[in-house]
């Protein structure tokens, strides 16, 4: 672990003393990290944003991973906009967080061209004739990923952030890759790692297809890769997947069933596959390297890097030095911890012998006459299909229970006739009907050529 | 198949999922009677919007909650006019 002294550094001062060989990349540019050091990417704004709350609104995920560098411990705030935020929602971040600065990288949205302070960054570095003078612990502001309305604000410190990377623990160069977004807060997570690891980082671009994004991942070497197993399911169908041989696999944001943990033992044979359970209020709670979906049931019982987890109705809840301090704007009253400082997750666990297994969100429980069905549960089953690839399981109304549950399957390769497919759904539904309930058994099943992923990554779900 | 063959075909075939018999059936048998309880008729009803395309059930606001058989099958006579 990093001593706490080192923890209050900035992030510039942080990478100072690392290896100098570490590179961000996106599409189109490649930034040497260490020119960071005694350089700035803000083209002569960096004096002006000191001590200011800033919006980190760039197109790119590379700029914003520079002004992110450069800013922290400079600006008093860091407000981090994920690149698919409703423009409507802007003038309430802006004013729920105190906004008077803003960092793009392209065209300024009207929304923005009123702050007091804007600065542009761009991927071309100029050396500094004096570092930085800091300014103080800056509050770094995430957006949690819920549905509807503006989205809420949490602010977390570096500290916090950071407490659950571990130092690096071989020479070995490594390459990180991330098919998150680092601007939510399981993509963010990798950006600190490859900075605080001295890695270089591959960043996806704006609208990049799958099939290029894997071929650039495999021409810069990529050891490391992280997504959600949305992101990992639609990459398994990939034919540029052969390209890559991480030697580790992350999986984080989602439920990993075994289906998917399987498929990527079988992609990447030599690879170790870990998933890991982290939200952006709750922070990263832990990692499980053991190749099966759950995690053990002693996790509850020690504490792990100072994170204590308990199971309240059914659903953990975390206490960790990684939390989320507490929510700003609109939300700033809202509690984020119970008054023992344990913060509710919504993830729902059930344990079966030694291990508990994640069942799904306490808020998506579909009630179908009085009996309750997580859809995550049923995805789990038809994912262990040999011939399904993923799936999606949504409530449908229904005048006789409330709701049925229905069921949106990708195949791992089309039909190729519709006899087929009968027999095809006859044998999932046998399949279903051996290993769940018959309430939880989807009453009806359609295939379909893919499954829309949010732009947080996770499958897209929608209400009744 | 007729709509009403196509109804009977797939509440056969739903009982047998569920592991239920059906009763013998007429237009006068009353549905929570046939062998198939409201979850089986839930399902019933979402596997014929698969075969007819149509749920009679949740389309429309005037259809009357079906208490025969008979009654059943109307819906998705007129349903599918």
């Amino acid at each position: 672990m990093s001593t706490a002294r080192t923890e209050a550094q900035p992030l510039r001062a942080r990478v100072a003393g690392m290896a100098a060989d570490a590179f961000f990349f996106d599409r189109a540019a490649g930034v040497r990290v260490a020119d960071l050091v005694c350089g700035t990417s803000l083209q002569g704004r960096l004096a002006n944003l000191r001590g200011r709350a800033v919006l980190i609104a760039t197109a790119s995920q590379l700029t914003a991973a520079l002004a992110l560098i450069e800013l922290d411990g400079i600006a008093r705030r860091l407000l981090i906009l994920p690149p698919d935020v409703d423009p409507d929602h802007l003038g309430a971040l802006i004013a729920g967080a105190e906004i008077d600065a803003v960092v793009t990288d392209g065209t300024v949205p009207p929304q923005l061209a009123g702050l007091p302070v804007r600065a542009v960054c761009t991927p071309s570095i100029v050396p500094l004739a004096a570092p930085p003078r800091g300014c103080k612990c800056t509050e770094w502001l995430l957006l949690t990923s819920g549905t509807t309305g503006v989205p809420k604000m949490v602010v977390h410190s570096v500290a916090a952030l950071t407490a659950a990377i571990a130092p690096r623990a071989s020479a070995e160069p490594v390459v990180w890759g991330t098919f998150y977004d680092i601007r939510r807060y399981g993509g963010l997570q990798i950006f600190l790692r490859a900075l605080l690891g001295a890695a270089s980082l591959v960043l996806s671009s704006a609208g990049e297809p799958v099939a290029e994004h894997l071929s650039r991942l495999a021409r810069h070497g990529i050891t490391h890769l992280s997504g959600t197993p949305s992101h990992w399911r639609r990459a398994l169908m990939s034919p540029e997947i052969g390209k890559i041989a991480p030697r580790y696999v992350r999986l984080s944001g989602e439920i990993a069933d075994q289906a998917v943990l399987d498929a990527l033992c079988a992609a990447f044979p030599h690879a170790a596959i870990g998933h890991a359970y982290a939200s952006t209020e709750a922070g990263v709670v832990f990692a499980v390297d053991d190749g099966r979906a759950g995690f053990p049931a002693r996790f509850l019982e020690s504490g792990r890097n100072g994170v204590e987890i308990k199971v309240v109705d059914g659903c953990l809840r975390i206490r960790s030095p990684g939390a989320a301090l507490h929510y700003v704007g609109g939300a700033k009253n809202a509690p984020l911890h119970d008054s023992d400082g344990f913060v509710d997750s919504g993830d729902m666990v059930e344990r079966q012998g030694d291990r508990y297994f994640f069942v799904g969100r306490k808020g998506g429980i579909i009630n179908i006459g009085g009996l309750k069905v997580h859809p995550e549960e049923v995805e789990a089953v038809i994912n262990r299909h040999p011939r399904v690839r993923m799936s999606l399981v949504r409530p449908k109304r229904s005048p006789f229970t409330g709701a049925v549950v229905v069921a949106d399957i990708v195949l791992t390769a089309p039909s190729a006739a519709a006899a087929d497919e009968a027999d095809l759904r006859d044998d999932i539904l046998k399949f279903c009907r051996g290993a769940l309930p018959r309430h939880k058994v989807p009453a009806a099943i359609s295939f379909v050529p893919a499954l829309a992923v949010a732009a947080t990554g996770k499958l897209a779900r929608r209400g009744v | 198949m007729s709509i009403k063959l196509t109804i009977m075909d797939e509440m056969a075939r739903v009982a047998r999922e569920h592991g239920t018999t059906l009763a013998p059936l007429n237009d006068d048998v009353a549905l929570l009677d046939s062998g198939l309880d409201s979850l089986g008729i839930a399902v019933l009803v979402a596997r014929l919007e698969d075969r007819l395309g149509v749920d009679p059930f949740t389309t429309s606001d005037d259809v009357q909650f079906p208490v025969t058989v008979g009654d059943f099958v109307k819906a998705y006579e007129h349903g599918t006019h």
